[in-house]
Order: structure tokens, then C-alpha cells, then sequence
């Protein structure tokens, strides 16, 4: 049986992002989610500057995929910006009701074994599984 | 200075590592939770390699009890499952379902110019206003020292 290549391409980045957040722990003490760090940037006090570098590193590995990787990046042209709105809204709201996001719940958290990233991430995950699930039935989004 | 060069070298790998993962594309994220469609399960190898990989080095950082740099850990507080955390876990999942987007990868994305983008990312942080305001202030992470809240 031949692995396909989306899987090794998902492990290898999987591999890299789990490096980078331990490597965040590491050396800076700090967890790799990125919902709060972005959060904190425009709605908390104090040293802004290690937020600020984090996302600087963000933007600048992103436009190093579009020379290097180009296939990272989306065709959002199928999307209405009504959609994406309407995504990113339930994202803010949710992930700072909730505390972190896939980042911080599912690569952090888990990884220290905390309780609430567990229920976090598994709640999540369900709910996207049955978002799409409904979104695929009423409409041809999916 | 170097702590900030780490923090940036480790920003910029988390944004290669979302690339190549496929998370920056929206398709791939809701062909994953696709369950019960043509479900694509590649994206389970990206939790799975991350988990892997940062759950074997917590090991060896907790006993360390600072970073390399001498910051204190700083890590959550809050130790309990409420319904905050599972109101908000439940609306960001819809977020993502609908969208195929989740933070790191909106941010990520904000490199390739796109007009979807930004729409995104902006409502996102027009909606964290919300999430805020509707959580306590004391929950926050802040960087203390030794085992309190380290699990």
C-alpha cells in the first residue's frame, strides 16, 4: 500500500509546528497559541514585544511559503466574504470564550495532558465535524 | 535579543509547518471534518506529528522549571472545565466548519494578500472583543514559577 503524499506533507508539518511550539516553550517559557497571543496584541496591557515578534515570524514564514511552497496557499474565491465573516467572528468569540484554539488547546494543551484542552479540543472538533455535516446537507458549500 | 530571535525563528516555523501541513487551505480543513462526505483524514497526521513531537519535549522542559532564558513558564491558571470552555470551544468549531480557517492559519495567510483574508481576520478580532468581554479577567495566563497549574 502506497501512503499518499498529503499524509507525509500533514506529518512533516505536523512535525514542524509541534518543533516550534516546544521550541516556544523551551525558550521563552511561553505556550504557542496563537488566539491568544493575536488577542493579546490588541486587547491586553503589558510587553507587547514578544506577541509582536511571534507574529512578525508568522507573516515572514508566510511569505517565505509563496516562494517556497505555493501550494499552502488557499483559494478563498469560492468563499463569499459574507462566509469568511461569518467564520471569523464564531472564531474570535469562540476561542477567546473558550481560551485557546487549535493551537493552543490541540498542540499545547494536549501535550501537557491538561483536562480542559482535552474537553476543549474534542468539543470543537465535534462541533466542526457536525457544522460540516449540517452545512453539507442545506447547502452546496461543502 | 535572542529570546526575541527564538520567538521569531519559532513564529516562522509554525507558519512553514501550517503550510506544508495543509492547514492554510480551507478545502483540505473541511474535507477533514467531513466525516460522513469524501473524507480526507490527512489532517489528523498534522495533530498527530505536532502532539508527538511537543508531548515528548514537555517531558524533558517541565523539570527544567524555566525556560532556556530564565522566563517562568507562563501557563494557564485555570484548572476547571466550565461552560465557558465548552460554549467557546463549541463556537469556534462551527467558526472553523464554516470557514476551514482556524487562527494560525488566518494569520499565516495574511501574507498572501488576500481580500478573504482580511475579512477573516478582522472579523475574528472584531469577535474577540465579544469572547473577551465575557470572560473573567483572573483567567489569563500569567507567568509564575514552579508546579502550581503545570499539569
Amino acid at each position: 500500500m502506497e501512503i499518499p503524499q498529503d499524509w507525509l506533507f500533514a506529518l512533516l508539518g505536523g512535525v514542524l509546528i509541534g518543533t516550534a511550539a516546544a521550541g516556544l516553550m523551551w525558550f521563552n517559557g511561553r505556550i504557542a497559541g496563537i488566539s491568544g497571543i493575536w488577542s493579546g496584541i490588541w486587547f491586553e496591557r503589558g510587553d507587547q514585544t514578544p506577541r509582536l515578534v511571534f507574529v512578525a515570524g508568522l507573516l515572514v514564514g508566510g511569505l517565505l511559503l509563496t516562494f517556497l511552497f505555493p501550494a499552502a496557499i488557499p483559494d478563498l474565491s469560492q468563499m463569499g466574504l459574507a462566509r469568511l465573516a461569518a467564520a471569523g467572528l464564531l472564531v474570535g468569540i469562540g476561542t477567546r470564550l473558550g481560551s485557546g484554539c487549535t493551537s493552543g488547546h490541540g498542540v499545547c494543551g494536549l501535550a501537557r495532558f491538561s483536562v480542559r484542552s482535552l474537553v476543549a479540543t474534542a468539543t470543537f472538533m465535534a462541533a466542526g465535524f457536525a457544522t460540516v455535516f449540517v452545512l453539507g446537507r442545506l447547502t452546496d458549500w461543502v | 535579543m535572542m529570546a526575541y530571535v527564538s520567538t521569531f525563528f519559532m513564529g516562522l516555523l509554525f507558519a512553514v509547518g501550517l503550510g506544508v501541513s495543509g492547514m492554510t487551505r480551507p478545502e483540505k480543513v473541511i474535507g477533514f471534518l467531513d466525516l460522513t462526505g469524501n473524507w480526507d483524514p490527512s489532517l489528523a497526521f498534522v495533530m498527530g506529528g505536532a502532539l508527538m513531537v511537543n508531548g515528548i519535549a514537555w517531558r524533558f522542559i517541565k523539570p527544567r522549571g524555566r525556560s532556556y532564558f530564565g522566563d517562568p513558564f507562563s501557563l494557564p491558571r485555570s484548572q476547571q472545565v466550565d461552560v465557558r470552555l465548552i460554549a467557546g470551544a463549541t463556537l469556534f468549531g462551527m467558526g472553523w466548519g464554516v470557514g476551514g480557517i482556524c487562527p494560525g492559519p488566518a494569520l499565516t495567510s495574511l501574507a498572501f494578500f488576500s481580500p478573504g483574508v482580511v475579512v477573516f481576520v478582522t472579523a475574528m478580532t472584531l469577535g474577540m472583543v465579544v469572547g473577551n468581554a465575557a470572560r473573567p479577567q483572573t483567567s489569563e495566563a500569567r507567568p509564575k514559577t514552579g508546579e502550581v497549574g503545570v499539569r
